[in-house]
């Protein structure tokens, strides 16, 4: 058999080539993700030279390195964040303690399911986007597919490092099992709901980057602060990917929408609502991305988990997860006498209750979380105000279509009017994607692989990857 | 006071990620509710943030006399244009302002145009001509220095990039920057200022870096059979990362590439003559790949192993480019010269000199110079015009251009 040299093959910060027992881990580990990849990544395309950033050092210079690459030979590297001499633990009963180098005994089960949770939602958005590839808009973003998709896999190997590099046997049968599920299977799902839904379309993939990592985010960041040096450290390296994926999401949906304010305005449509002559121009109404936001919007909410909850408490009290940005906020970070506004359904009105900070993190969480979904949205209606359209995309009512937390048995229209079950199944359809629009939308689903070319729903972007002129072939496809 | 090339993030473009921000190493970068924006007073041009940024909205630059304010960052919806500064440089056409030293240069890469004032093409942007002079240079330091040519080739040619820092540099492809050599010569005079044509595009050889490119040759000769090198090439060929240059200019304001995308563009270059056709061929390439206007480019070298570019330049696609690229020292091949090719291309030619949009730039060894002009007659003669006429009435509409030494 062939020997990989494995510290040529995965690039890292962290001495990789002088643990032996932490190498041969990862090299047992390392054929079944490729297999997981070859399997459940991306349909198609694995032997097309494709134009990706590879992270080959944690300095800001090292780690945007551009190139073509074949993607079962992309670089999944193992990188931690530079550690801060002398940081302390930020947040919990531990403030003000030494980070922990090593996972602290009391805390060992609660870190590994912490950090297997995150693990499993990356292999999952690659599985639940697989087969867009066949009908991408433009090798522009095809190419920002599939380095969404390899940095998906760099994230589950830095969740298996950390399961390999310190909780022995346990974490080997983790990331064993993190390979076996499988988005959407009946037998073996993945672990949070939002990651078994499916991708149908483009405009559900710029939806998912835009709403569902931005979750990703939210939670990556609260790990970010964790006391346990090495996660922290890892997912602060990882907050940089990211913010492509972000990036993906926001420009896409904003390249949508343009396309369509364009090509209405250039046939003298000024009604958002003449949904049928805007369809024939070949472009998304807007009242239909509306419906993808309410969908994509809510479901996301539901992966903050219950609006009050002991795990979040005790994960926050140990030292483990702390808030966004724990750091930047000006209290005492241990949060025992503490109260936090979380808001409740009484009968028929919504009204603030002042919970214990320490149980009412997940709604904090979501709160900032919903803040920043909410100037993306500002961003997007300055394109069409800017057209001269007399539409405004907003955020739905957070507690509208949840099935996850104190709002899931509620009945609650978009705009925060509570209603009864048979109300608002009559009026589903007006507010979420219903069969008409996801055939509307897949019928507009044809690739177009030409250098320099757009399919006609979306416009293209202002900027090219790395600078790269319009024409540039991002995904060389064989003849 | 002096021009400052000012960092910005464009606020169309940004997605407010806060990687920037979390980058910087001096907390240059702040944001509120609307915008990122980078403190022009802390800003040190230290460039960590650019790779990381998702979206290429942080790396936007504008040259400006006064920076702007966070105040006024954080109210854009959009970038500002770039302004114009025209009374922070002289121009060509006034004669006052001119170094004698690299008007004299400067006159004697032109001579092969003939008398009469000399005009750049209709749509070439406006240059900014000498902002940097000998008694105040620019300091540059180098940030790249590889040889070009093959290691057993005659010709050893250095492709030298150069970054300004904060320093404002603006410079259009066809223009010339002058650098002087450090120390004195043998009677204790400073060095005479050397001039080379950037092989870069007005961005810079890498986007936005403020950095420029040169097309180096160590010039060598022999006095008494002692080998002898050029003083100012000598002295760049040896450069080290991180070296100090002073550097003036930027110099010329005719000889610059025609902005419209129809323009078609010959370019017949010899050697390092090839650096402006480099910058040129890099602005379409980077900016208008699909532009109507032709790029004809014939380029001669005594063999593959001394000619410029010649990887890079062969990948480019003949959608971009139509190269003509002829050796005079092949091992089993007749010696063959641009003007060969020329005439080769005859039709081609003809069609294309037929076209107002068509502009011919020539640049290298004078040797070439008379060759060149008697194939392009011989080109218009089999095709029933005069280049005895058209020659000067191309030069005065700006679409002839001559640079050689």
């Amino acid at each position: 058999m062939e020997m990989i040299n494995y510290d040529e093959k995965i690039p890292n910060n962290v001495n990789l080539s002088q643990d032996r027992r932490l190498q041969r881990a990862l090299e047992k580990w390392h054929p079944g993700y490729i297999d997981w990849w070859l399997q459940a990544g991306p349909e198609g395309f694995q032997d097309v030279p494709v134009y990706l950033r590879t992270a080959v050092g944690v300095d800001p210079k090292g780690w945007a390195q551009f190139g073509f690459v074949k993607m079962p030979d992309y670089r999944w590297g193992i990188f931690l964040a530079p550690k801060e001499e002398g940081r302390t633990i930020p947040f919990g009963r531990h403030k003000g303690e030494p980070v922990w180098q090593e996972v602290p005994g009391e805390y060992r089960a609660m870190l590994r399911r912490l950090i297997a949770i995150q693990g499993d939602t990356e292999p999952a958005s690659v599985e639940q986007q697989r087969h867009l590839g066949k009908t991408a808009p433009s090798l522009y973003d095809l190419r920002n597919l599939f380095q969404v998709n390899v940095e998906e896999g760099r994230h589950l190997w830095a969740m298996v490092y950390l399961l390999h590099a310190y909780f022995g046997r346990d974490g080997r049968e983790e990331a064993e099992a993190l390979l076996q599920r499988r988005s959407g299977d009946e037998d073996r799902p993945r672990v949070l709901g939002a990651f078994n839904e499916d991708t149908p379309d483009w405009l559900a993939f710029f939806m998912f980057t835009f709403f569902t990592d931005r979750d990703g985010k939210y939670q990556l960041e609260a790990l970010a602060q964790s006391g346990f040096d090495p996660l922290s450290r890892t997912c602060r390296f990882m907050l940089t990917e990211e913010a492509h994926h972000m990036f993906v999401g926001e420009t896409g949906v904003m390249r949508t929408i343009e396309q369509t304010v364009t090509r209405m305005k250039e046939t003298g449509i000024t009604d958002p609502y003449d949904v049928d002559r805007i369809r024939e121009l070949g472009v998304i109404d807007l009242p239909t991305i509306q419906r993808y936001i309410n969908f994509h919007f809510t479901v996301s909410l539901d992966l903050f988990g219950s609006e009050t909850s002991t795990n979040a408490a005790n994960a926050f009290n140990a030292g483990l997860k702390g808030r966004f940005q724990e750091v930047k906020i000006d209290d005492d970070h241990q949060l025992v006498n503490d109260t936090y506004p979380v808001l409740h359904l009484d009968g028929d009105t919504f009204r603030y209750v002042d919970e214990p900070a320490l149980s009412a993190l997940n709604a904090r969480l979501r709160d900032d979380y919903i803040k920043d979904c909410g100037s993306g949205v500002g961003r997007w209606n300055k394109v069409i105000t800017k057209a001269g359209i007399d539409f405004e995309l907003k955020l739905p009512h957070q507690a509208f279509n949840r099935q996850v937390g104190q709002f899931a048995e509620a009945h609650v229209s978009p705009e925060g009017d509570v209603l009864d079950a048979a109300a608002w199944e009559a009026r589903r359809d007006d507010w979420l994607p219903d069969q008409d629009d996801y055939a509307f939308v897949a019928s507009l689903m044809k690739p177009v692989y030409e250098p320099g070319r757009f399919a006609g729903w979306i416009a293209p972007p202002k900027v090219g990857i790395n600078k790269q002129p319009g024409d540039f072939e991002y995904v060389q496809i064989a003849e | 006071m002096a021009l400052l090339r000012q960092h910005l993030i464009d606020p169309e473009v940004c997605i407010r990620c806060n990687t920037c921000e979390e980058t910087c190493p001096i907390d240059a970068i702040t944001h509120n509710d609307d915008n990122y924006v980078v403190d022009a007073d802390i800003c040190n041009f230290c460039m960590d943030c650019i790779a990381p940024c998702p979206t290429g909205a942080i790396d936007s630059w504008r040259t400006v006399q006064t920076p702007y304010t966070l105040e006024a960052q954080f109210s854009w919806e959009e970038l500002p244009e770039e302004a114009e500064h025209p009374e922070e440089s002289g121009t060509e056409t006034d004669p006052a302002h001119l170094d004698d030293e690299v008007d004299r240069i400067m006159e004697k890469a032109r001579s092969g145009l003939g008398a009469g004032k000399l005009v750049p093409p209709y749509s070439a942007a406006h240059p900014y001509v000498q902002t940097y002079t000998r008694e105040r240079p620019a300091v540059a330091r180098v940030s790249g220095n590889y040889r070009l040519t093959a290691d057993d080739a005659s010709a050893e040619i250095h492709h030298i990039v150069l970054e300004f820092g904060s320093q404002a540099f603006p410079v259009l492809e066809g223009q010339s920057i002058g650098v002087i050599p450090p120390g004195t010569d043998d009677r204790g005079r400073p060095h005479m200022i050397r001039l080379y044509s950037v092989a870069s595009p007005r961005e810079g050889e890498r986007p936005n870096h403020n950095n420029v490119a040169l097309t180096v040759k160590r010039e060598r000769y022999e006095v008494d059979g002692q080998v002898r090198y050029g003083v100012c090439s000598d002295y760049l060929c040896g450069l080290k990362r991180g070296d100090e240059v002073q550097v003036t200019g930027p110099f010329g304001s005719t000889f610059l590439m025609p902005n419209h995308p129809e323009a078609n563009i010959i370019m017949i270059c010899t050697g390092t003559g090839s650096a402006p056709f480099r910058a040129m061929t890099e602005r379409r390439r980077r900016n208008m790949p699909a532009a109507p206007g032709k790029l004809l480019l014939f380029f001669g070298a005594r063999t593959p192993g001394e000619l410029p570019y010649h990887g890079p330049l062969k990948k480019l696609p003949d959608s971009l480019i139509d190269k003509e690229l002829v050796f005079s020292r092949l091992p089993d091949a007749p010696r063959e010269y641009v003007q060969d090719r020329i005439r080769q291309r005859a039709r081609d030619l003809a069609e294309l000199l037929k076209d107002d949009n068509t502009h011919i730039y020539i640049c290298g060894l004078k040797g070439m110079e008379q060759g060149v002009d008697e194939a392009l007659a011989d080109v218009c003669r089999l095709h029933g015009m005069d280049w005895s006429t058209l020659r000067p009435s191309m030069r005065e509409s700006g679409r002839f251009h001559v640079e050689t030494y």
